[in-house]
């Protein structure tokens, strides 16, 4: 168990912190609609503020605890443009990502977010079966 | 600009309580979301412990939204009415997680990761920008 606890504290913040978003500003905190916002030049405060907040988390843990958590990137750099280009069009065309439709929608019980969170996955597992040659 | 001022302040602490959040969890490592994706093979459940602790926590918060007649900071709730499961949903869900699987980065971790300093975070983060570009200016009702 004690290998979960750090997944499912994380996971706890996030979810109040997506909770607290909403309560005080009304606004859903889902990572792509901040920031095709923010592209789009909408709210910039805003959207900008909670985007530079996301940076700033890293930091803050680095400050709490001396060091970076662990980031491996296996992909190539072509793959890693492919892999960006899909997460942005796809998670707009989508209408969100892991955070809206993951996080919110689920909490939600939205109908949508359901079907986006069993689409996004299931084609997630069969891309890294196939890259990883799982089967 | 100093009406909005709450709402920023409450943004930028949103928005570092979700990046700290990631960084706890584990999400901020590609390795480990792709291990997540991969039951077939060294399969890493721990992202489940990730989402569903997010999601237990917002929907108890939900809960107490629905008794609320507005935000603590602003007027209305701007809560997605939409029930129509329709194709740009299913097409555009599926585009994003062949793109998750691809990098193994969805758009928050990849924007909290930048802090990292990694040159790789930033180019996924710029193609994933004129992805979103691309799509909200080209192809926004062409499916």
């Amino acid at each position: 168990m004690m290998p979960y606890l750090a997944p499912l504290a994380g996971g706890m913040l996030i979810g109040l912190s997506a909770i607290l978003y909403l309560i005080l500003t009304g606004r859903i905190a889902g990572i792509s609609g901040i920031l095709g916002r923010l592209a789009e030049g909408a709210s910039p405060l805003m959207n900008g503020a909670f985007v530079s907040g996301l940076v700033l988390g890293p930091l803050v843990y680095r400050l709490m605890t001396g060091s970076f958590p662990p980031m491996t990137i296996t992909a190539s750099i072509p793959l890693v443009i492919i892999a960006g280009l899909l997460v942005g069009i796809g998670s707009r065309m989508g209408s969100g990502c892991t955070s809206g439709h993951g996080v919110l929608g689920l909490a939600r019980l939205s109908p949508r977010s359901m079907a986006a969170v069993v689409t996004f996955l299931a084609t997630g597992v069969i891309t890294v079966t196939l890259l990883r040659g799982s089967l | 600009m100093i009406r909005h001022l709450p709402q920023i302040a409450a943004a930028l602490l949103c928005g570092t309580l979700f990046g700290f959040g990631l960084s706890l969890s584990g999400m901020l490592d590609p390795a480990r979301v792709q291990g997540f994706l991969d039951p077939f093979g060294a399969w890493d459940p721990s992202l489940i412990f990730v989402l569903g602790g997010a999601v237990a926590i917002a929907m108890a918060g939900m809960v107490l939204v629905h008794y609320m007649a507005h935000p603590v900071l602003a007027d209305t709730f701007q809560i997605p009415t939409n029930r129509t499961i329709d194709r740009p949903l299913l097409v555009g869900s599926g585009l994003f997680g062949i793109g998750w699987g691809l990098g193994g980065f969805c758009p928050g971790p990849a924007l909290s990761a930048l802090s990292f300093g990694s040159s790789t975070v930033l180019v996924f983060v710029l193609a994933m920008l004129v992805g979103m570009i691309v799509h909200d200016r080209f192809l926004v009702g062409r499916l």
